[in-house]
């Protein structure tokens, strides 16, 4: 602990304040925090003067941060300390030609140049479109057979695409591949003038924008030394807020669906289109966005749109009672929601889930109680009463955080600040050499972003980590020795993001 | 089953009266700007200035509603001096260059190809294809098969198989992951086709432009029939599309 630095969320340090140690020491120290309880928050490599930088920021109950030099190939702490790990390495090695050795499964992320024109560590020519060179888990045997879904799937969803190695109906592994949202949204964001961040950052993943955007805003607050008034910070907790009910509301129906539980599926598809409508009330747009910005929020809350979110939720939330008793009263949707896509919590502590899916599962981490930010310092915290790490925990979870939420946002109606003014865009000047981390609990988990400055104060690395990108390994863990026919419904008790795990 | 029936009384029938009543969206609504042409170039060169998606052409003070991702911002120069965005959600069109406005949109019943009437006006079968898009165009699309938007009773409906579908509906800025799955959805779709563009990512990359990872541009791939502005858009704006365009 002694090589850590302490830091806080949010808070902008000078880069030299970051500890940079040998790697030796660095791994030891990794690895002994990680023993220790200690989980990966980011992970990531910048490149200095042609000098590899490994920048590790942990956290256990408090956000640590600790740096290494490293050369185009390093140890991989992958299979030697945790799993935790080994996306975070294939990234590193996809993102900067730079091989992490003993990594037990290296195999590229997103399928893209890599930044530094450096030799590819996969041996892909990207000149050639998708598939590259690369291949998949397999599973030898008579009777085994392969399924290959996507990465275009049967509905209105993102593109991805699933490969399950089954014996009969059993799935014996499910290996999950991503990289077609890959938008280049780290690789750009450095050499863009600051306009276009609030937009691109709030399109990292649409279901999210509102976590994202605060990520983005609060770096660039720590950065440019802006304060948010108390006014915003309600509006800006209340929108975290509508955001997690509306897809809570709209997976609890999407699960209910998935079962063949049709009334269920349709009330709550209509009650998430009126928690976004809410969101249109806050700052005119269904997903929040344009609402957050560096500073404070675009829309005053005013006392019309107070009434009217207070009106919707004392209509509203009785049906959302009703309509919950009624899915989770019927026999048959408990009978495929028990025991369906179980990880047990060893597992789930070892892959580091994160959000929901980590506290189905037995892991209380929840980013607004140990890192409150905004107005979570204030407001109470939610427990869970249901953590198997089955289908039925994480859809319980959610059941008990749309409840959670909701009094979450009438305690914050009740607060009588208002915002003083509008806050739009503007060129702010950032420290230079500096260093911040935010992070914010986001419906899905954990969304954290990294930010260092330059000695001219531009922005020389934009890190983004999506909750999704901890969590998809838990949806193929969840897989394992489950019925094929299970797929859907314990891909959607997850409902991970594509886009914000393709950047 | 007496719980089924309860809830099935107090939710009642919410299903939206649109398009034979009309419905308005609450004022914050960003949709179909006003512009005043009058405006001085002075203050229209700033709100170009601080326009994130580059979509005010200061010159012929125009906005481009295919690069345009309703943001706000330039609302906000001199109270609106230059543009106010109105409730005003019919913003489909049949050509690209009409996206580029002054304030006003062709009539999209007008350009439609009568054809596409005969083939698909009493039955629409699309496949969304998602490539690269955040999931807001796909949420909001999504949106339209619940009961207060209820798609299928106007005979459109969004199908699995592209062997199934009369044309794709696409969303995303068409990440270059994406370029082969898309052609290869549009290719397994029988001819006669339509496509349709769905938000400022799938006509001009949104707010994605100039990322080497994206192609940007629908059009320069596949023929577009209809545009669909918005990030994401409204799914009014997208009911209203496909209504006016095929019926």
């Amino acid at each position: 602990m002694d090589n850590f630095l302490q830091i806080e969320n949010g808070k902008a340090i000078p880069r030299a304040a970051i500890p940079e140690v040998s790697f030796d020491l660095f791994f030891k120290s990794i690895s002994q925090f990680v023993k220790d309880d200690g989980f990966i928050v980011q992970f990531f490599v910048y490149e200095e003067a042609n000098v590899y930088k490994l920048l590790a920021v942990v956290r256990n109950s408090n956000l640590y941060a600790i740096s290494t030099e490293i050369g185009t190939r390093f140890q991989s702490f992958t299979r030697s300390v945790s799993e935790k790990f080994h996306m975070f390495e294939r990234e590193i090695a996809e993102q900067f030609g730079l091989k992490p050795d003993g990594h037990p499964w290296l195999k590229m992320v997103r399928y893209h140049k890599n930044f530094t024109g450096k030799e590819d560590v996969f041996g892909n020519n990207y000149d050639h479109d998708i598939p590259g060179n690369y291949s998949y888990f397999q599973v030898n045997g008579e009777s085994i057979h392969e399924v290959g879904v996507g990465p275009v799937h049967a509905g209105i969803i993102e593109p991805g695409h699933f490969r399950f190695q089954c014996a009969g109906e059993e799935v014996l592994h499910l290996e999950i591949q991503l990289g077609y949202q890959h938008r280049g949204i780290e690789k750009m964001l450095p050499a863009l003038p600051h306009k276009r961040y609030p937009i691109i950052c709030e399109s990292i993943a649409g279901d999210t924008t509102i976590a994202h955007s605060l990520c983005f805003s609060q770096a660039f607050e720590g950065l440019g030394g802006l304060t948010v008034d108390k006014g915003a910070k309600i509006v800006r907790s209340m929108a975290l807020e509508l955001e997690r009910l509306c897809n809570h509301i709209g997976d609890l129906g999407a699960l209910s669906g998935d079962v063949a539980f049709n009334p269920p599926a349709a009330y709550f598809g209509r009650i998430r289109g009126e928690f976004l409508n809410l969101l249109q009330v806050l700052g005119g747009n269904r997903f929040g966005k344009g609402l957050v910005r560096p500073g404070g929020v675009t829309h005053v809350m005013g006392d019309e749109q107070r009434r009217l979110i207070r009106d919707k939720l004392a209509e509203i939330t009785p049906e959302i009672e009703h309509i919950s008793d009624l899915l989770f009263g019927a026999p048959t949707v408990l009978a495929r929601f028990e025991h369906t896509g179980t990880v047990e919590h060893s597992v789930a502590k070892e892959l580091g889930l994160v959000g929901y899916a980590g506290r189905a599962c037995g892991i209380p981490y929840d980013a607004r109680v140990t890192f409150p930010n905004e107005c979570y310092g204030e407001l109470p915290a939610n427990t869970n009463s249901v953590t198997n790490g089955d289908v039925n925990s994480r859809a319980t979870v959610r059941r008990e955080e749309i409840m959670h939420s909701l009094t979450l946002i009438n305690i914050l109606l009740d607060k009588t600040e208002t915002t003083a003014e509008e806050v739009h865009m503007q060129e702010c000047s950032l420290s230079p050499d500096s260093f911040v981390v935010t992070v914010n609990e986001g419906w899905r988990g954990e969304v954290s972003h990294c930010l260092l400055t330059d000695n001219d104060g531009k922005v020389q690395r934009y890190k983004v980590k999506d909750p999704s990108f901890h969590n998809w390994t838990g949806l193929a863990m969840s897989l394992r020795n489950q019925e094929i026919s299970d797929f859907p419904l314990c891909n959607k008790s997850y409902n991970l993001s594509y886009c914000g795990f393709d950047l | 089953m007496l719980k089924v029936l309860k809830n099935k009384l107090e939710q009642g029938n919410k299903t939206s009266s649109y398009p034979k009543e009309p419905i308005s969206l609450y004022h914050r609504f960003r949709g179909l700007p006003v512009i005043n042409s009058e405006c001085s170039s002075e203050i229209v060169t700033k709100c170009a200035r601080l326009c994130p998606q580059d979509a005010i052409d200061p010159e012929a003070k125009t906005i481009d509603l295919g690069r345009c991702s309703f943001c706000g911002q330039c609302e906000k120069v001199e109270n609106g001096a230059f543009v106010k965005f109105s409730e005003n959600f019919d913003l489909g069109t049949e050509n690209r260059e009409d996206l580029i406005t002054d304030g006003t949109l062709p009539v999209l019943a007008d350009h439609s190809k009568q054809h596409f009437k005969k083939l698909f006006g009493r039955s629409l079968q699309l496949r969304q294809v998602s490539a690269g898009g955040c999931n807001s165009c796909e949420a909001d699309t999504n949106v339209l098969t619940t009961p207060f938007f209820d798609l299928s009773r106007f005979g459109i409906d969004f199908v699995a198989s592209p062997r199934h579908a009369d044309g794709i509906h696409v969303t995303g800025p068409i990440t270059r992951n994406m370029k082969q799955a898309l052609l290869d959805t549009y290719d397994a779709v029988p001819s006669p086709k339509v496509v349709i563009a769905s938000g400022c990512c799938s006509i001009s990359g949104g707010p994605f432009f100039g990322s080497e990872e994206i192609i940007g541009d629908l059009n320069s791939l596949i023929p577009v029939d209809l545009y669909i502005p918005g990030c994401p858009p409204h799914p009014l704006t997208t009911l209203h599309a496909l209504l006016k365009y095929f019926k």
